[in-house]
């Protein structure tokens, strides 16, 4: 039998909630394996399923017949499944272990193990999905924290595919006027000018931009935001970053430049995930390999998403400072006066014009004091990071942002063009450009809905 | 033995091109028409051209078939429309004197040598107990056999006019309607569809008050629609607009239960572009005035068309209703607008070929595969006679791509989409129009047309020699240095716009969008004269070089889909992933390759990597093996 065909099954847990697994068999032969394996609660009759009707009973070894979990079952035979298979559902509320004993039951029976994003590749296959909602359930799979999840589940339910939808009718609208202009010389049928064309293309950049933006930051967001903590030897970077990761990582001395080179470590700070860097104290040194670290220190602050500017709470500002500060003056970030159990040498008044728009906080690495504080700021910082300005983040994958990009920078082209008074129809080969990748994004295809739009739009004809 | 190699029922702008190409490529042929007097008849608007309708004209005749020599000869006036726009758009469109055009076709007719033409009316068509077309027979009882038949009826299957509640079978300007003919093809089992179309109210010249309207003159050109022509008549005649009024849109608002669109009678689809006057007041009521134009129909000139005015209202409104348009007050009808309705075949039962797929031999072209307008009907006549010739000689049929002609576009689309109306060819179908443009037809096609046996010799010397002229000049440009001395600098300067770098070539001052060839002349001292219609080839080509390229990269993006063949033996039955409506509609087309299924409506990408991965397996190789020709 070709791959495509055989039954599979695989432990599916709902989205977002991780109390109840589920473990999902599809295929020809799922109705089968469900009555070989799945009882009335006593375990002893076989429990006959109903299409669509939810069946409490035991799932039992077929083998030897040994009682494995409780578990609700769903039979939803073909075409109306996800799947357009037979599928059967089993939904058992033990953890993992217990889900794995169904899942082998099950396979036991002729199932094979499905491969990762194969019911929803089986799903793609049977028209039942889009592509975007398809890669979506695959980024489900992949997000790294609920966050994340959160976002590709948006884009699940068609928000990415909604926001270029609404892109791809100006686009098509332009088109109209453009087509309908061309077409019909001769009847007055009131196209747009060319200087409304130009601002609506412009409109279009604009707005892929934004989509490009926040698509880039989802990607931050399932990657994670980087997070550099920056500041002279010895003020506590190295305490700080074992507090934020929540064990010893780095090595901490109280002598200067002990850290020499850039140590990370990833972490999830408030369901984001981070990237947390720490570096070597940035100061003047002779020494080479500290040098090394310190050039290292000033790339890491250069690219990372966030800092956290450290202070020695404990000593007066000193020039080190100051210029540690200055160099991260449009990094956003906060920073971090350290050592606030100790007496405090550092007026905030004093380090205000240094901060750019850094917030300033006080804490210990020592007590833990403000480190909560810290993480929250961290946290609210990443977001916004990651959302941008925009309200509706949308999670896009690498090859959408890739099309996004694409269609942007036609669109671009197409503007610019109206703007130096080229030929709208040549202007157009640039936003039917834009059009191919954005249907790369939904798949669909342009000419009827252009054709559509033409004829609502205008009153055409001899 | 059989009488003729090739029957061509319909005498029409499909009949005419579908007889004359296989003639010329050396059948015998046959066109029964129901008339001399219905041989390329216009009974809509006598114009040809346009957009995208200029480019199919003008292709026809880069294949070696008539209509654009013909209406070189027979035009009132003509004009380049879109001017003011992209080169890729620029189209010609002429106003026919239809007597002149019919009375030169009928000539040409009568003078091809393997063509016979005789006046009958079919009523049958002959297939062989294996489905294969074997001729046709007459409503006198008479047979003509043949191998191979081309229909191209027209409007006259099953055609029924409607004027106000007056309705009666008929075709176009009175001609008695086919009715048996329809009964066959549905004996066939091939679907149809009825769809409509309309034309507007003629009426007599003298009765035109001129001074209520606007004058519209011809254009004086270096070139006509046929390569072979060089240049514009100077007897050209005047044509006229006028607009219809607020009393026109009263008229027709208060008379609407009298429109057979609007109380049910006319059920068939009516095109969207060439909508009633009826329709375009009650759609688009913010409108204040609609456009009329005043369309001589011959040069004499007694009888004028109003363009834009088309109706199916009974008589007395169609008269109030041009007496409320200014220049009109006193016009006298001479023929009243009316509807027509016809069958027509539902184009997905045939092959890009034009070949009926359930009816081996059979061709249709034209008004009867779905398609209005006389140049789309031409342009499906020429490829059906072209493929009846290669079929009867046992030759792969000639097919045009999307991306090498208009009249790619126009079979492809209805071959694979079918279409819901009457389908009128349009720029903005054709994807790649910057390449497909009316200035380089020849360029894309003449070398078939000379293969295929259509374009003589003679005709084929004068192409070669402007193909030479044309690469010659592109790369004299290209390689011609501009030189750095202070008198070209001023001359730049003088032109508007900027001094050259080092190594700037003609050809890269030529894409500059405010330099023009003529502009360069003072500076291109080796320039030598050349035909104007070769020097505007080679300034589009320079000027418009970044987005050619572009279109270009496009095109080959499409191909790898387009040169990806599908087995004829393919069931997409046994395809695992199919949606059940790809697997109908896959089945119903028959699509030759991955690039033509993917543009069938209700196919989505899903079902394309579906059967991608299909072909992919080797599932069905084994099967091709045996024997099977994948051919085509
Ligand atoms: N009292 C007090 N001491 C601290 C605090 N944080 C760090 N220290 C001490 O300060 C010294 C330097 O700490 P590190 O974390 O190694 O400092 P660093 O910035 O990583 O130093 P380099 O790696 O040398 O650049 C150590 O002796 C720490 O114990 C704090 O909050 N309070
Ligand atoms: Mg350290």
């Amino acid at each position: 039998m070709s791959k495509d065909r055989e039954t599979i099954a695989a432990i599916s847990t709902p989205l977002g909630e991780g109390a109840i697994g589920i473990v999902r068999v599809s295929g020809s032969l799922a109705f089968a394996i469900a009555n070989k394996v799945f009882r009335d609660p006593s375990g002893q009759r076989q429990r006959e399923l109903k299409p669509w009707g939810v069946r409490y009973g035991s799932i039992v070894d077929c083998e030897t017949g040994e009682h494995v979990d409780e578990a609700l079952a769903v039979a939803m035979p073909a075409p109306h499944s996800f799947t357009r298979e037979d599928v059967v559902e089993f939904s058992c509320h033990g953890g993992v272990a217990v889900l794995t004993r169904v899942l082998e039951t099950v396979i036991k029976c002729g199932a094979r193990l499905a491969e990762p994003g194969e019911f929803t590749k089986r799903a793609f296959l049977a028209g039942r999905i889009d592509l975007s909602q398809a890669e979506a359930v695959i980024d489900v799979i992949r997000a790294k924290t609920d966050s994340a999840r959160r976002l590709a589940l948006a884009n699940l339910r068609g928000e990415l595919s909604t926001r270029v939808g609404r892109i791809r009718d100006n686009v098509l609208v332009l088109l109209a006027h453009i087509e309908a202009s061309i077409d019909f010389p001769d009847e007055d049928i009131g196209v747009l000018e060319v200087k409304d064309m130009t601002e609506r293309a412009q409109e279009s950049v604009s707005e892929l931009n934004e989509l490009v933006r926040t698509g880039m930051s989802s990607r931050v967001y399932r990657d994670g935001v980087s997070v550099v903590l920056a500041g002279r030897p010895n003020v506590g970077k190295s305490s700080l970053f074992n507090a934020l990761v929540g064990k010893m990582r780095a090595i901490v001395t109280d002598i200067p430049g002990t850290t020499r080179d850039v140590i990370d470590d990833w972490t999830t700070i408030k369901g984001v995930p981070i990237r947390l860097v720490d570096t070597a104290g940035m100061r003047k040194t002779r020494d080479l390999i500290e040098k090394l670290g310190v050039e290292a220190a000033n790339q890491q602050a250069e690219e990372a998403d966030l800092v956290v500017a450290v202070i020695d709470g404990s000593r007066p500002i000193c020039d080190e400072d100051r210029d540690m500060l200055l160099q991260v003056m449009d990094k956003s970030g906060v920073v971090a006066v350290n050592k606030c159990d100790l007496e405090s040498e550092v007026e905030e008044g004093s380090l205000i014009p240094h901060a750019g728009d850094k917030r300033i906080l006080r804490m210990s690495a020592k007590t833990g004091e403000g480190i909560n504080e810290l993480e929250q700021a961290l946290a609210d910082l990443a977001v916004a990071e990651i959302t941008g300005a925009c309200e509706n983040p949308v999670m896009a994958n690498l090859r959408q942002l890739e099309a996004l990009e694409n269609a942007m920078r036609s669109m671009e082209e197409s503007a610019h063009a109206l703007s130096n008074s080229v030929s709208p129809d040549l202007a157009a080969i640039d936003m039917y450009e834009a059009l191919f990748w954005l249907d790369q994004i939904t798949g669909r295809s342009a000419s009827e809905d252009l054709m559509e739009k033409i004829f609502s739009e205008f009153c055409i004809g001899k | 033995m059989l009488d003729y190699d090739i029957i061509v029922v319909g005498g029409g702008h499909a009949g005419c091109e579908a007889a004359l190409a296989a003639a010329r490529m050396g059948a015998t042929v046959l066109l029964l028409t129901l008339g001399w007097e219905s041989i390329a008849d216009m009974p809509c608007n006598p114009s040809l051209g346009g957009p995208g309708k200029a480019q199919i004209i003008r292709e026809i005749d880069a294949l070696g078939g008539e209509m654009a020599r013909n209406i070189d000869d027979a035009y009132l006036q003509i004009r380049l429309l879109n001017t003011g726009k992209g080169p890729a758009v620029h189209s010609l469109r002429a106003q026919a004197d239809k007597d002149a055009y019919q009375a030169r076709m009928r000539e040409i007719l009568d003078a091809e040598e393997n063509l016979a033409v005789e006046v009958s009316h079919v009523e049958e068509i002959l297939v062989s107990r294996e489905g294969q077309v074997r001729g046709v027979e007459t409503r006198e009882g008479k047979v003509y056999l043949a191998p191979t038949v081309i229909l191209a009826t027209g409007t006259y299957l099953g055609g029924r006019v409607f004027i106000g509640d007056v309705s009666y079978s008929s075709g176009p300007h009175g001609q008695p309607a086919s009715t048996g003919l329809t009964k066959i093809l549905r004996n066939l089992r091939l679907e149809l569809a009825r769809f409509k179309t309309g034309t507007s109210p003629r009426i007599a010249r003298a009765s035109i008050n001129f001074r209520n309207t606007k004058q519209q003159p011809g254009h004086i050109l270096p070139f006509g629609f046929s390569f072979e022509t060089h240049g514009t008549r100077g007897d050209q005649v005047l044509c006229y607009l006028t607009y219809t009024t607020r009393k026109t849109h009263d008229i027709i608002k208060a008379n609407l239960s009298k429109a057979p669109l609007y109380t049910g009678a006319i059920t068939g689809r009516g095109p969207r572009y060439c909508p009633s006057i009826e329709t375009k007041v009650m759609e688009f009521p913010d409108r204040e005035r609609h456009q009329v134009f005043l369309e001589p129909e011959t040069r004499a000139g007694e009888i004028v068309y109003l363009g834009g005015l088309s109706t199916s209202l009974p008589l007395d409104t169609q008269r109030e209703i041009v007496h409320s348009v200014p220049g009109l007050e006193d016009a006298e009808i001479v023929r009243p607008g009316y509807a027509i309705e016809y069958d027509c075949l539902v184009p997905t039962e045939i092959s890009p070929w034009l070949e009926v797929k359930k009816v081996p031999g059979l061709f249709t072209a034209g008004q009867i595969n779905g398609t209005s307008g006389y140049e789309e009907a031409a342009s499906q006549g020429l490829m059906a006679g072209i493929n009846a010739v290669l079929k009867l000689r046992g030759r792969e049929p000639f097919v045009l791509g999307r991306s090498e002609a208009y009249i790619g576009v126009l079979i492809d689309d209805l071959v694979t989409k079918g279409t819901k109306e009457p389908y009128r060819m349009m720029t903005s179908r054709v994807e790649y129009r910057l390449t497909l443009r009316q200035d380089n037809a020849d360029l894309r096609l003449t070398d078939k047309g000379f293969a295929l046996g259509l374009v003589p010799e003679e005709r084929y010397e004068m192409f070669s020699k402007r193909r030479r002229q044309i690469q010659d000049e592109l790369a004299r440009l290209k390689t011609t240095i501009v030189p750095g001395d202070a008198a070209t600098t001023r001359h730049l300067e003088e032109i508007g716009t900027m001094p050259v770098q080092s190594q700037t070539s003609l050809g890269d001052l030529l894409s500059r969008p405010e330099v023009s060839y003529q502009s360069l002349a003072a500076i291109d001292k080796d320039r030598v004269k050349l035909p104007e219609d070769v020097t505007l080839v080679v300034e589009i080509e320079l000027k418009y070089a970044g987005y050619i390229r572009k279109q270009m990269s496009q095109i080959e993006r499409t191909q790898r889909l387009e040169t990806r063949r599908i087995p004829r033996s393919i069931e997409y039955s046994l395809i695992h992933g199919l949606s059940r409506e790809a697997r109908e509609k896959l089945t119903a087309v028959d699509p030759r390759s991955l690039g033509q299924a993917a543009r069938i409506s209700g196919v989505t990408p899903a079902d394309i990597v579906a059967l991608v991965a299909y072909l992919e397996t080797g599932s069905h190789r084994r099967k091709q093996d045996s024997g099977d020709a994948d051919g085509i």
